[in-house]
């Protein structure tokens, strides 16, 4: 599935990297302590769904090679997030729902989980 | 090559902002990304812990054709008990450090699963050092 496809899904929008809109998400991660997010393994076109927002949530992926990261629960993303996000060519979309809603409505559009 | 970078105590602002610059240099070496990753990580669990509880730090990156030696000298509370603090789980992070998605105590943890030699050196009221070492081909 598509980033944009991803964004439409969940009454979402991207706001940083729309150049990458057609970028391919074929696993997700869903949590908001971004210490497990570092114990993850290399999966290639992993995308990070949080509610954690902040600038380390856009660091973590960084390190973590995550280059797609969807912010929920309608959180206010800093311009110093998108600038940092940007400069790693990181796609941030963000959307109202709840990371349970979010989770549930991938999930169920078939994008299988990490673990 | 020895690159030395300064890290502050409660500055979340800039935490990681040492393993970013770490990252580009190593990828701009040709340096494997598998590599690159399980260093940044190790790095970047241990400059988070230098903003999240020590006072001030200096981080000693040493550049050398088969591996990367990377050093963590902290000014703060140190360590009281090292296996203690290795163990999963275990944390003392204030809950400003957990509001930042840290403090679960997995930081120590994960810094041994990504590094290929690990060693650390704690004195209470002091300190604490982190060395690590990454080797290019193993």
């Amino acid at each position: 599935m598509t980033v944009e496809e991803i964004a439409t899904l969940v009454q979402g929008e991207i706001i940083a990297g729309t150049e990458y809109k057609d970028k391919k998400v074929e696993r997700v991660f869903a949590s908001d302590l971004m210490s497990d997010v570092l114990t993850l393994k290399d999966y290639d076109n992993l995308m990070l769904v949080t509610g954690l927002c902040n600038l380390q949530s856009i660091r973590t992926c960084e390190m973590s090679d995550i280059e797609i990261i969807l912010i929920v629960r309608g959180k206010v993303v800093t311009p110093e997030m998108l600038e940092l996000a940007e400069d790693n060519d990181m796609v941030v979309i963000r959307t109202d729902f709840s990371l349970y809603k979010t989770s549930g409505i991938l999930y169920g559009a078939g994008i299988p989980p990490v673990y | 090559m020895d690159f030395v970078y300064h890290v502050e105590g409660g500055d979340f602002t800039n935490a990681g902002s040492t393993s970013s610059e770490v990252k580009r240099m190593l990828k701009k070496l040709g340096v494997s990304p598998d590599i690159v990753k399980r260093t940044v990580v190790a790095l970047y669990e241990a400059e988070v812990n230098i903003v999240a509880h020590a006072y001030r730090g200096d981080i000693t990156v040493d550049l050398e054709e088969d591996k990367v030696r990377i050093v963590l000298a902290d000014e703060g509370p140190g360590i009281p008990n090292i296996d203690w603090a290795m163990q999963k789980g275990n944390s003392t992070a204030s809950p400003k450090v957990r509001e930042m998605g840290f403090g679960a105590g997995m930081g120590l943890p994960n810094i041994k699963n990504n590094s290929d030699e690990l060693n650390i050196q704690s004195e209470v009221g002091k300190g604490t050092t982190i060395e690590f070492v990454n080797y290019f081909n193993k």
